[in-house]
């Protein structure tokens, strides 16, 4: 599986991100998007999820599921964590396993992965920032996705966390996932750097 | 189907926990109704006869009150983002959040009619009708209002938007939802022909909500 950007060009609210734009991945790869603030690391990332329309240039996926796009493949981690606070953990993680068609399984076990098992019942409005960020990362776990697409995915971790991360990442990359992530300090695990922007 | 019947669960869960919407909606209808007859004074005709138009009122406004929150809340937090990007048709997910907060906050309204139909005097047969034409038209107002409250989404704080919005479409649904209940009530009109037409409208209104609501959440997203 190979993700390809060509020629990518965004535009947000009238002004230029960046364009001219050239990206590559492959299956058991990791592209780690850096740039300043404002560059557009997020940006990519929305267009790469079909979340934003590039405004010029294309984005291909070779070898994926032909049926589906790009989006309908991946795994989005955005800034906002996509969880309810008026919901349970469990109740959290099980709604978007069952609505993204993972497989029906104990979510229990996922939670052990991340460190939240001791915080199964608790409402998501009681959890700290770190410990949401780790109940999103869940996510990435309860429903197979090969792309995985991070904003940001270390910040609010531990340095376990961090390090549980790594693991993560690694076991999604030994079975041919790809990530791209778009992060300002070191992931923990082997990455081809993209810098995007640069320039106002 | 399970990523259907998942989103319709969690929405109504979270309609009913502390701080949902469905509690709040459920309070204003029960207000406005209560305080209606000392607004008016005790005419007990005249209570009989404007029943069916103040609670037909008093449900459109406690829908549209909770109607704002329909997709801002998943707009926010981000959830908005994945459903978009989901195997689930955005179509099928937004008639499916419509369904959901009717089931929260639409039935409930429909179920208490009876009690305050009690306080506006109302008799059996005339509260049966209100009951009966709340049934039909209150989905007509959630799935019109849905498309209000998509587009507010890209607009923060866009709930007197909404209002400005949706009010307009729900006009007809409001003529012949009250034409029909004092049809049953007062004659001369028979009930079937303004009731069949807000059958219709409702009818209408699930087949193009959805779809208007997912393209400008399409639209909207950025």
């Amino acid at each position: 599986m190979r993700l390809s950007g060509r020629d990518v060009r965004c535009v947000r609210g009238g002004r230029e991100v960046f364009s001219h734009l050239e990206f590559a991945a492959a299956s058991g790869e990791v592209l780690a998007v850096t740039g300043p603030n404002g560059s557009g690391k997020t940006s990519l990332l929305r267009l790469i999820a079909g979340l934003l329309v590039p405004s010029g240039g294309s984005i291909a996926l070779e070898g994926g599921d032909a049926e589906l796009t790009i989006g309908e493949q991946s795994h989005y981690l955005g800034h906002r964590d996509a969880l309810k606070p008026a919901l349970s953990v469990t109740e959290n993680l099980n709604f978007w396993r069952d609505f993204l068609g993972g497989v029906a399984s104990d979510v229990r076990d996922t939670l052990k992965l991340v460190g939240l098992d001791h915080a199964s019942h608790l409402p998501a409005a009681y959890l700290s920032a770190g410990q949401r960020r780790r109940l999103s990362l869940a996510r990435l776990l309860a429903v197979k996705r090969p792309i995985w697409l991070l904003d940001e995915p270390t910040a609010a971790l531990d340095a376990a966390g961090q390090a549980m991360f790594a693991g993560l990442m690694r076991d999604h990359l030994a079975s041919d996932g790809l990530i791209i992530a778009a992060t300002h300090g070191p992931l923990g695990v082997e990455a081809r750097e993209l810098m995007v922007g640069g320039g106002r | 189907m399970t990523a259907l019947a998942a989103l319709i669960r969690r929405d109504i869960r979270i309609a009913l926990r502390v701080g949902g919407g469905a509690l709040i909606g459920m309070l204003f209808f029960l207000s406005v109704i209560v305080l209606m007859p000392f607004a008016l004074g005790p005419d007990l005709p005249l209570l009989a006869r404007l029943g069916p138009a103040i609670l037909w009122l008093g449900a459109l406004l406690a829908s549209l009150l909770t109607l704002d929150r329909l997709f801002t809340a998943d707009h926010e937090d981000g959830s908005l983002d994945l459903i978009a990007m989901s195997r689930t048709p955005l179509e099928l997910s937004c008639a499916a959040k419509a369904l959901a907060h009717w089931l929260a906050a639409g039935v409930p309204l429909i179920v208490a009619t009876p009690v305050l139909g009690l306080l506006l005097n109302l008799d059996l047969t005339a509260t049966a009708a209100v009951a009966l034409t709340l049934l039909v038209g209150t989905p007509a107002l959630t799935f019109t209002g849905m498309i209000g409250a998509a587009l507010a989404v890209t607009l923060h704080r866009g709930g007197l938007l909404l209002a400005v919005l949706v009010l307009p479409l729900s006009v007809p649904i409001l003529i012949f939802g009250v034409a029909a209940s004092e049809a049953a009530i007062t004659g001369p009109l028979s009930f079937g022909a303004p009731f069949s037409i807000l059958c219709a409208v409702s009818l209408i209104s699930l087949v193009i909500g959805p779809f208007a609501a997912a393209a400008s959440l399409r639209q909207g997203l950025d």
